[in-house]
């Protein structure tokens, strides 16, 4: 941290991710920085991140895919919610290096032609919330066998959104999951 | 910030015995990572990422019991039906932790070890009758979860263990229960949680948000064994007063909680207990 | 109509200003206050720290006057010598690493000889409390119409009430955030902001620059509610007394709690009934006492304590009301604009007041409220002559049989005398709310919009009014685009930018579409009057003409210009508080079904209609999305968001521990339009944005206190407060 004594770990510097035995018993390496091979969106990225970087960080700072927002940093707004192999996860609450040879998902990805219910229902006004509730919607909408036991409404609770009183998300999601409704 | 990356448990015990125990072991990172850009001093530590230890990751059924492993995610059992049908209040708990995306990475051992007294997952597990398997190069220890906390945020792990598993044992169960009391219907942290079961090993009463550690409550258990009968929430008022030692705090009151408690005691029970009227 | 950049925004390819690419830049931050007020004796800076590698800023390095320059200039850009409240301004720092910029804020010491603070502004201040004037008063207004203590004289019944309402985070789910650069001279700043030319007017002030060395533009904003209304001017001059300080480019974007702690909120506030009727429950004299908590500087607090007054009798006849109000300093962080901008804190008073009423005659509230509703040709407490067209019984009438009112009523009488946990009550609130500013502060904006003729033949909008969720660019196209007999695509609508765009006033008070959106069409008419050509002139004969235009002014600019002109026969008096408050009111009718379970205090809302005329409505799914977003944030209000203040700071500034409502906590709100088209609004439009607040909180008290016979009057109605209640068996409400 630029400007402050290090309070001494005793830590070296980061050895790459590769070449760890397992098995054998390894040498004590606590690494400050951790060399990160990742999909993101279908595409490898190869990165050196501090350790204590958050994925959300990497993904708006260092990638440049600023789609996924912060809203609170507690894991509480789900503005920043992407999909680690497949499950959405609040990127706040990721440290970047756990995600070493996953496939990250990000608002980036997801085609422009699956948006339409929303943008017929008024899912969006801010828009501030909507990358994050898009994803867990699009998550849902893939995954209808959830609504055996959950609703729509108790699905999107991770996704805090101070505009539309939800609604317009609740009803775009449903027309999401059931295609050939004609939207309003 | 420095972290270890073991590769199995077996790494992840021998780097934590290197450490002494000083290494910070992370699992989801749902509590650890909370507000983490303005944590800064906890960015000084040393931490221990368990995610490459994936054996840790799977869970099994015996005949006995239900083993959690030590990163056995609150999604995985919700995802289980057998979870539904055997152990209901897991799944009950698990789908009131924060949201999908807290529970796609929060685990069962994680919720243990934050030692939270407003844990959710812990108040099920305890009134199930968990096991907590601590492992470290020196052999593994196991605990009743029950017996786990020595007080706030203190518990019966040594620095140098890791929770390898949880072992909860299958019972015919008469009565389940959960309730959790937040401030909203999602995304809440409790100001009251209650889990109550009843099977042959006799009624367990636990309660979160009471006291300085999620715990049981011996005289509210030894009550209702005895089939005292009950007439109101107020007749419970002076075991839960007994057992729980609630507070003031940003997000209830001391006498809001333990009345809480009374009525959802009295309400719930009274249903399934003749000798509560 | 869908919302103009909304697929952008699903997409997330909207660039809020913390998205914007931007290389070589500092992070900046702020140190504030650790105490509510004192004097300010040292500022230490931990030695284990080079502080050669960041930029420092302190009072001294501004400028100008050292005023955040609003309706008085009592309030510091950087506390000088006193601190008024906790998280006040002191220091600013940057550094290029966020990191390090957060440790060098932990790494310095305001060190504070603290003075006892004044914490409840309901309490009257001691000598050594007064800060302002002589009793702490930022400001008085008393409304008063006919004789009041005579009409009490000949009330057959009088029922008194005190309501009390907390205060409220927007939460705005971007925070606040803002770019500083310079461009040459130039400063210029980018961000987040509901009012682009109030953020000017600060700069070029503090900074002591003309308006030709500040320049203002307005990124995508990410909810405002009010709380981006005068806060980002504070932001403003930091990042850009940084920038200048620095030579380089400074970012701020506040953490979450930061903008919790340090930022306004809606102003807390207690309000005092005493009521006259007839035995029939016509009102005979209303005598209202508005006391608002005001925080340690005056910024907008007169302005609120304004629209509260005017609000404070509700859309009810009575021909002699006295309404005093006073808004009070005290060492809280100042409170500011909130959606409603005082309105919602005396609705909720009156709307739980009629249903006190209406407990006490025994009558059912939709009764007494059909008897003294407004009818046209009545007179509001300022005296202003309503006569709109509305009819705000059968508005309400709608709301009662959408909610099923009174077959609910029987069904609830059955449930609540058989069940053992739980209680239902349907609750019913009527609302009102002026559109745009209160009398002659719109004549004093003289807001201007310019409508550009573009060489290629499409037309670009240019207005300060911004985009923060609540649709102007979608209005405004249509507006433009039915105006000049345009396809949507051919009109531009301009980034707000003080270089480009003229002054249209602020993005606040429900006036975009009504106020702005008419200059729109004026702006239209004026461009057309440029060419030369008639109203019956549109489309591609219009384009054609403009292209032309262009072709023998090669260079020039064609535009079309609009000021603001007031509607024919408004007059109002600002001395004394007479006369027609607003051009135009929006009227509401709000009905609430709630359930309140007995074991925990829980209260959940399982049905609400909001039946709603604010004229034409424009954009008919993003007029109901407001709503629906209006009445969440009113539920939140009324149930659960609580500020938990200590010593002056709020101790739960995390969005755990403020809990907004999730999907799950609340219904489908269900809305109804009647529209009723306002002859001086853009096609008959009225304001929107603030009017589902109003009657949303006493909605669902009403209902609460139908469902358990009790009679609360103070929100956010918590459960701990519920189960208090409950036992009791009764509410905090009367007193008389």
């Amino acid at each position: 941290m630029a400007g402050h004594k290090k309070r001494g770990s005793g830590t070296k510097r980061g050895s790459p991710a590769g070449k760890r035995r397992a098995g054998a018993r390894p040498a004590l390496a606590a690494q400050e920085t951790v060399s990160v091979a990742v999909d993101v969106n279908g595409v490898s990225v190869a990165l050196d991140v501090p350790a204590d970087e958050r994925l959300l960080d990497t993904l708006r700072y260092r990638l440049g895919l600023t789609g996924t927002k912060e809203g609170c940093g507690e894991g509480e707004c789900g503005a920043c919610t992407v999909y680690v192999d497949g499950v959405p996860v609040n990127a706040c609450l990721v440290p970047t290096y756990q995600v070493r040879g996953a496939a990250v998902r990000t608002i980036e990805s997801v085609d422009s032609g699956e948006l339409q219910p929303f943008l017929a229902h008024g899912a969006t006004q801010c828009g501030a919330c909507t990358p994050g509730v898009i994803m867990t919607a699009c998550w849902v909408r893939d995954h209808p066998e959830l609504l055996e036991r959950h609703s729509i409404r108790e699905l999107m609770a991770g996704n805090l959104c101070r505009c539309t009183g939800y609604d317009g998300i609740a009803e775009g999601l449903a027309t999401a999951l059931s295609p050939g409704t004609p939207s309003p | 910030m420095s972290v270890l990356l073991p590769d199995s448990t077996r790494a992840a015990l021998d780097m934590l015995a290197e450490t002494r125990g000083a290494a910070v072991p992370l699992a989801g990172g749902t509590d650890l990572l909370v507000h983490w850009p303005v944590r800064l001093d906890d960015h000084e530590r040393t931490y221990l990422d368990l995610s490459g230890a994936r054996e840790l990751r799977a869970y099994q059924w015996t005949d006995e019991e239900l083993v959690l492993g030590g990163l056995t995610t609150y999604w995985d059992v919700l995802t289980d039906t057998r979870v539904w049908t055997h152990f209901p209040l897991l799944t009950h708990a698990a789908r009131q932790v924060g949201a999908i995306q807290i529970q796609t990475r929060g685990t069962w051992a994680g919720n243990i070890v934050n030692a939270s007294p407003a844990a959710d997952g812990v108040p099920v597990l305890m009134a199930y009758d968990a096991i907590v398997v601590l492992a470290s190069v020196a052999g593994q220890e196991e605990v009743s979860l029950a017996d786990f906390y020595t007080g706030y945020k203190e518990m019966r792990r040594r620095p140098d263990q890791l929770i390898v598993a949880i072992r909860v044992p299958r019972r015919a169960h008469a009565v389940q229960i959960f309730e959790k009391v937040g401030q909203r219907r999602a995304q809440a942290i409790a100001k009251v949680g209650l889990a109550v079961t009843r099977s042959d090993a006799g009624w367990r009463v636990v309660a979160a948000s009471m006291a300085p550690t999620v715990r049981r409550c011996p005289a509210v258990e030894r009550l209702l064994e005895e089939q005292a009968p009950v007439h109101g929430p107020e007749d419970f008022l002076a075991a839960i007063e007994r057992d729980v030692t609630p507070i003031d705090d940003i997000r209830s009151t001391a006498r809001y909680r333990a009345r809480v408690m009374a009525n959802l005691l009295y309400h719930d029970l009274r249903g399934v207990c003749n000798f509560i009227q | 109509m869908y919302r103009i950049e909304g697929l952008a925004k699903l997409a997330g390819r909207e660039r809020y200003v913390d998205d914007l690419p931007l290389q070589d830049f500092l992070w900046g931050m702020t140190v504030r206050s650790p105490v509510p007020r004192g004097r300010i004796r040292a500022i230490r800076f931990a030695k284990d720290v080079d502080w050669r590698e960041f930029v420092v800023v302190d009072h001294h390095d501004i400028p100008g006057p050292n005023e955040v320059l609003l309706i008085e200039r009592d309030q510091p850009v950087l506390a000088a010598q006193y601190v008024r409240h906790m998280h006040e301004p002191v220091l600013l720092v940057a550094h290029p690493s966020r990191d390090a910029v957060r440790r060098a804020v932990r790494a310095i010491e305001v060190v504070v000889d603290p003075e006892e603070p004044v914490l409840d502004y309901r309490k009257p201040p001691r000598p050594d409390q007064v800060q302002y004037g002589s009793d702490n008063v930022f400001k008085r207004i008393t409304i008063a119409k006919g004789d009041v203590e005579r009409a009490f004289a000949g009330a057959a019944v009088v029922v008194g009430g005190v309501y009390e309402t907390g205060a409220q985070e927007h939460v705005y789910l971007e925070t606040q955030g803002m770019i500083a650069r310079l461009e040459g001279d130039t400063v210029v700043v980018v961000g987040s902001m509901q009012c682009p030319y109030y953020v000017l007017t600060a700069l070029m002030h503090a900074l002591k620059r003309d308006e030709h060395r500040v320049r203002v533009v307005q990124a995508p904003t990410g909810g405002g509610f009010g709380g981006k209304e005068e806060y980002p001017s504070h932001v403003a001059l930091h990042a850009s007394l940084l920038a200048l300080k620095a030579r380089r480019t400074v970012k701020i974007v506040y953490d979450r709690g930061e903008d919790l702690a340090a930022t306004t909120k809606r102003h807390p506030a207690c309000i005092r009934h005493r009521t006259g009727l007839a035995q029939d429950g016509r009102l005979l004299a209303q005598d209202i006492e508005i006391v608002l908590d005001g925080g340690a500087y005056v910024t907008l607090s007169p302005v609120v304590l304004s629209r509260a007054a005017i609000h404070g009798a509700g859309p009810y006849r009575c021909d002699h009301v006295r309404i005093q109000g006073r808004v009070m300093l005290t060492n809280a962080v100042p409170y500011g604009a909130f959606r409603g901008f005082g309105a919602p804190q005396v609705q909720f008073a009156v709307e739980r007041h009629m249903d006190v009423i209406a407990r006490r005659l025994n009558m059912d509230p939709v009764e007494v409220r059909r008897i003294n509703l407004l009818r046209d040709g009545d007179t509001t407490a300022t005296g202003q002559v309503i006569r709109d067209g509305v009819d705000r019984i059968r508005l309400m009438e709608r709301a009662v049989e959408l909610c099923g009112y009174h077959a609910k009523r029987l069904d609830h009488a059955r449930h609540n005398a058989s069940d053992a946990t739980t209680r239902r009550g349907m609750g019913i609130a009527t609302s009102y709310h002026g559109s745009g500013f209160t009398g002659a502060g719109e004549v004093r904006l003289k807001s201007r919009v310019h409508v550009a003729g573009l060489a290629g033949g499409r037309v670009e909008v240019r207005t300060a009014s911004v985009e923060m969720g609540q649709g102007t660019l979608t209005v405004f196209t249509r507006l433009a685009a039915d105006r000049l007999g345009l396809a949507r695509e051919d009109v531009l609508i301009a980034e707000p930018d003080t270089g480009r765009v003229p002054d249209s006033g602020p993005t606040v008070a429900s006036r975009t579409v009504m106020v702005v959106g008419k200059l729109v069409e004026r702006a239209c008419d004026d461009l057309r009057r440029q060419l030369e050509l008639g109203r019956e002139t549109r489309g591609d004969t219009l384009r054609d003409a403009i292209r032309a235009w262009h072709r023998e002014h090669r260079g020039a600019e064609l535009i079309g210009e609009a000021v603001y002109k007031k509607p024919p026969g408004i007059e109002w008096d600002d001395t004394n508080y007479r006369g027609d408050a607003y051009a135009a009111f929006g009227w509401g009718a709000h009905a609430a079904e709630v359930e309140v379970d007995l074991r925990t205090g829980n209260m959940k809302v399982l049905d609400f209609v909001a039946v709603l005329d604010v004229g034409t409505v424009l954009a008919e799914t993003l007029a109901r999305g407001q709503v629906q977003g209006g009445v969440v944030q009113g539920i939140g209000w009324a149930l659960m968001e609580e500020c938990k203040f200590l010593g002056g700071a709020m101790a739960n500034n995390q969005l755990t521990n403020y809990a907004i409502p999730t999907s799950a906590d609340v219904p489908p709100i269900r809305v109804v339009f009647v529209e009723t088209p306002f002859e001086h609004g853009p096609q008959g439009a009225k304001g929107l944005g603030e009017l589902p607040v109003n009657g949303t909180a006493p909605a669902v008290l009403n209902a609460i206190a139908a469902a358990t016979g009790t009679s609360p009057g103070n929100i956010p109605l918590t459960p701990e407060v519920m189960l208090d209640l409950l036992e009791r068996g009764a509410g905090t409400a009367v007193v008389g």
